[in-house]
């Protein structure tokens, strides 16, 4: 039994890795109304701010407040200088311009500071305790504690503030937004600080486990995608409870199916994604799409 | 003074030029109509008041002269747009497509007056106040579209084929509505139709428009004496 507890537990740990960048995903897909191949690289780069400063002398946690800082005028640096050229038209040209940039990004990481993984101090204790006989760190529950933070944040930014209808409004139809009096290109560009800054966040909370590298976040982004479109794209609970779920049967499979073991493992939660979403094409929590001619 | 002025007008789309010298004006509290056949130029037009493309010649609103700033910059300024084809933001509830048309405003409580007001002036919306826009029926969806641009209470609504696509009694209390709103809430209108029998309703004056030029203005009372605009406008 406690075995059990502990394959769910460290496959919990790693759902909120993919959650975080996955919120990301649903933030920057709600603001913009594109999937964000950028992201990753994104938080990267920000995360390389934090472990910079933290490597002279910095408190992490001021690391992290200046990454995500940063995050948020990168974020919005790169809407206005690169993005907005694709605005207005075909949403796969700026797709793949976010893939350019995650490219770039992450080689622009590796020119400062190379490719080798390096440790990266934890914002938490680094100490575990007991939970019904299994071993949990703090650095997870408190990484997990963020998590559901930021993602209450979201949902009530969305759904509660004028800031938040606006984004929608203008992810949904620009021009019709702009009619309204909305300044779209200044939202998106909210959208895209914002989106990078959460990126921030995630990248320092994640780092520790990970180590941090250029590629850190390769695998995440694949999972944390995986998660968003799960949860259903445009929900902001939907993607946590996904990365969860992709965490845990991921871990259970590979420890529970002897065929499986650590290799195949990869492949489970992707084909339950598959399944699901067979059945369940909107997502977890995504809302139906209505379109009306 | 004109709350609204064209001078010499032109407008293209790259190199195809669509607008070749368009002048009308429309006084404070009035209703002015544009008509003409398909590709006459008259979406262009209010294109070219809400800063859509790009123009030549003079967009006097309020005697400042607005051309060149763009759509977010005219709204502002209390230009609403009902752009041809609806433009209700598909995936937000018809309660949040009302409130994203009062964007810019600060007076709360007035917002709430105003959601009630539009909601009793559509009473179909009123059943529908939690549906996403793109849910409702295509008359639905345009008097989701004018009561959106009535919240940001603007100086002048710009309407463009508010008609098009719906069943003749659907367009015909669309226009009741906007009839009503024209004269309840002391709003000014451009209004652009095929219809000329719907635009009349609505608007005091008229100009028709041909291949990008204005062919003729008058009264509404005067284009409706004449035989060629009642052939080729009012049916005979």
């Amino acid at each position: 039994m406690s075995y059990f507890i502990q394959v769910v537990v460290d496959g919990l740990s790693n759902g909120a890795i993919y959650a975080a960048i996955a919120l990301a995903i649903v933030l920057v897909f709600r603001a913009t109304g594109l999937v964000n191949f950028a992201q990753g690289g994104m938080a990267v780069a920000a995360t390389f701010v934090a472990f910079a400063l933290t490597r002279a002398g910095v408190p992490v946690l001021l690391a992290l407040i200046a990454a995500v800082v940063f995050g948020f005028v990168l974020g919005g640096v790169l809407e206005r200088v690169v993005m907005r050229h694709f605005e207005g038209g075909d949403p796969d040209t700026a797709v793949v311009a976010t893939i350019a940039l995650l490219v770039l990004l992450t080689g622009l990481s590796a020119l400062f500071f190379g490719y080798e993984p390096h440790p990266f101090p934890s914002l938490f204790p680094n100490r575990t305790i007991g939970f019904l006989g299994a071993f949990v760190s703090l650095r997870s529950i408190g990484t997990i504690a963020v998590l559901l933070v930021i993602m209450a944040a979201l949902q009530l930014l969305f759904r509660y503030t004028k800031l938040g209808l606006a984004m929608r409004a203008v992810a949904d139809n620009p021009q019709s937004s702009a009619l309204s009096g909305l300044p779209v290109s200044r939202l998106l560009m909210i959208g895209w600080g914002l989106a990078a800054a959460l990126g921030a966040i995630a990248g320092v909370l994640v780092a520790p486990q990970l180590f941090i590298s250029p590629g850190m976040l390769d695998f995440v982004l694949v999972y944390a995608l995986a998660a968003a479109i799960l949860g259903g794209l445009d929900s902001p609970v939907g993607a946590v409870v996904a990365a969860a779920f992709i965490g845990v049967v991921e871990n259970l499979a590979g420890a529970y199916l002897d065929f499986i073991g650590d290799d195949l493992k990869i492949a489970v939660p992707f084909v339950a994604v598959i399944v699901i979403l067979i059945v369940r094409p909107q997502g977890l929590f995504g809302r139906k799409v209505t379109v009306r001619v | 003074m004109s709350l609204l002025e064209l001078e010499d007008v032109t407008a293209a789309y790259g190199h195809a030029q669509v607008l070749h010298g368009i002048s009308f004006s429309l006084p404070e509290n009035g209703a002015t109509g544009l008509l003409g056949a398909n590709g006459a130029g008259k979406t262009t037009t209010l294109r070219a008041i809400s800063g859509m493309v790009r123009t030549t010649g003079r967009i006097l609103f309020e005697g400042r002269d607005i051309s060149g700033l763009g759509p977010d910059r005219t709204a502002h300024l209390g230009i609403a747009h009902v752009p041809e084809g609806r433009g209700t933001i598909g995936q937000l509830s018809v309660r949040d497509n009302l409130l994203v048309g009062a964007y810019q405003r600060r007076d709360r409580k007035q917002i709430a007056t105003d959601v009630d007001y539009v909601l009793d002036l559509f009473p179909n919306l009123q059943q529908r106040v939690k549906s996403n826009a793109a849910a409702l029926s295509g008359g639905e969806q345009q008097m989701l579209a004018v009561a959106r641009a009535f919240m940001a209470k603007p100086r002048v609504i710009l309407l463009d084929e508010a008609s098009l696509g719906l069943a003749p009694s659907t367009a015909r209390r669309v226009y009741d509505a906007i009839v009503r709103l024209r004269h309840e809430a002391q709003v000014s209108m451009v209004v652009v139709e095929q219809n000329a029998n719907l635009a009349f309703s609505v608007v005091d004056d008229a100009t028709v428009l041909e291949t990008g030029r204005v062919a003729l203005s008058g009264s509404r009372d005067e284009l409706m004496g004449m035989d060629a605009v009642r052939r080729a406008y009012l049916g005979g």
